[in-house]
């Protein structure tokens, strides 16, 4: 190499560098008129339905060790036998799969119905990874299924996040365990309010801090915490579980407790999520009404037959 | 055979990155997923020297940060990936003698990106970095990539010599 060359190829990183710490501040300075934005969607509307081909295609490869480990303990019998089982066995690892996969979409329905949310299922298609510090994932529902920002992602166990952005295919969520994430929570028990700060962690030990407003009050330990709910339920919807109050702590130097809260969702093996796209405040608002005539039994039916 | 380079590279960094979050989504360590589009970049400033390498890591870094589900400023990973792929080019006269160098070259290079990206989070406030988390990532990150090294960096540089054939590195 010459020393020219040298020369030119250092010319070229001190422009990119400039052009990388340019990029940063202006994305960074502008938040949501950011420059940057509608590269981001094209990126989405490119990559989206890669990510979401190759998560599909990959899916029974990921699920395959607990397959694997089964046909092992089935290695004394003969060769027929052996290729009998596994291929069984295979069977039944897809049926589980799928088994498990329709329970959870079951448990979406059930807390749709519950809540009177009119939920979108989707399906987790990529995660961010750990060297980037932030909790996201890409979900395959996107403005054509009717997701838009600052929509509450949850899924059969309790509240998994929201949209952060959403593009035509896929949408981003940002984890409620990310340390960027603050929810309004409430105590079950107590009616207490307090936030919820992610600690940016998302393995299975990964948990929530709880601060309350009232200074005066203090968790208990095996309390559950629900969302307190936005105004207009843009990002959170009410009255969703988040977690299990582990442990309190009590600082002089703080003026209020913290409490450290267990999420119910599992993120490491997050799989199916529920966008809530819509609620639908008459269905409750005549439920209460109709109490005397008993619980109406279906959401979409509520507001018609009370009407 | 050179005007099919740029398309091939293109394709090259486009499945590396969907591939680190969709596929390695799943085999992650610790939450960390492997690198891979920083081992194309490595890779092609073993075969291509400190220019091309700076651009394409400016490139496809800029890709990682705006490829779904990236969630941070723009340019954080372009940078890590230029400087990154600048060091590679720099010192590939001795990586491309033995693969044990080109392992020490990943290393370096994994270890340099995951740096800047860290600390250029530290530096415009980014709540989400800390500096125990950063310690605690860095290494695994540097420890996927070097695992990976053997299958991917010897894939790309056949790619990239097999559509150049004249080597012009020594």
């Amino acid at each position: 190499m010459t020393a020219r060359d040298t020369g030119r190829s250092r010319t070229v990183l001190a422009l990119l560098i400039l052009a990388s710490v340019t990029l940063i501040t202006l994305d960074g300075a502008s938040g949501d008129g950011s420059p940057v934005a509608p590269l981001r969607t094209g990126a989405a509307d490119v990559f989206g339905p890669a990510e979401s081909v190759v998560s599909s295609a990959v899916r029974p490869i990921t699920d395959l060790p607990g397959h694997l480990s089964a046909v092992s303990e089935l290695q004394e019998h003969n060769e027929q036998l052996e290729s009998d089982n596994a291929r069984l066995q295979a069977q039944l690892e897809t049926s589980d799969l799928v088994r498990n996969r329709a329970d959870q979409v079951d448990g979406l329905f059930d807390v749709g119905s519950l809540h009177h949310f009119q939920i979108v299922p989707a399906q987790v298609i990529a995660l961010g990874p750990a060297q980037s510090f932030g909790q996201t994932v890409t979900i395959d529902a996107g403005t054509r299924d009717g997701v838009a920002a600052d929509m509450t992602v949850l899924n059969d166990d309790g509240l998994v996040g929201r949209v952060v952005s959403a593009d035509a295919f896929t949408s981003t969520v940002l984890l409620i365990v990310d340390a960027d994430s603050v929810v309004g929570g409430r105590l079950a028990s107590s009616m207490e309010l307090g936030f919820l700060d992610g600690e940016g962690n998302l393995s299975a030990d990964g948990t929530l801090s709880l601060s309350l407003v009232d200074k005066d009050a203090l968790p208990q330990i095996g309390d559950t915490v629900v969302s307190w709910g936005s105004r207009n339920d843009a990002p959170y919807v009410p009255a969703v579980p988040i977690g299990r109050v582990l442990s309190v702590r009590r600082s002089p130097r703080e003026l209020s407790a913290t409490a450290t809260v267990q999420p119910y969702v599992d993120f490491s093996s997050l799989d199916i999520v529920g966008v809530v796209v819509g609620t639908d405040p008459r269905a409750a608002r005549t439920q209460l009404g109709n109490q005397a005539g008993g619980p109406t039994a279906h959401p979409s039916a509520g507001p018609v037959s009370a009407g | 055979m050179t005007w099919m380079r740029t398309p091939v590279v293109g394709l090259l960094v486009l499945l590396a990155i969907v591939f680190q979050v969709s596929l390695f989504s799943s085999l992650e360590i610790d939450g960390v997923a492997p690198d891979l589009a920083l081992l194309v970049v490595i890779a092609a400033a073993l075969v291509r020297g400190p220019e091309y390498a700076t651009v394409l890591g400016f490139v496809a870094g800029l890709l990682v940060d705006i490829a779904p589900p990236a969630d941070h400023s723009a340019g954080r990973w372009a940078l890590s990936f230029a400087v990154s792929g600048y060091l590679a080019g720099m010192v590939r006269r001795d990586a491309r003698s033995s693969a044990l160098a080109a392992v020490v070259v990943v290393a370096a290079g994994a270890f340099v990106a995951t740096s800047i990206f860290a600390l250029s989070g530290l530096l415009i406030g980014d709540q989400r970095v800390e500096v125990g988390n950063a310690l605690q990532v860095i290494p695994v990150a540097v420890l996927y990539d070097v695992l990976l090294t053997p299958l991917v960096i010897p894939l790309v540089i056949a790619v990239l010599d097999g559509l150049q054939p004249v080597t012009d590195w020594r």
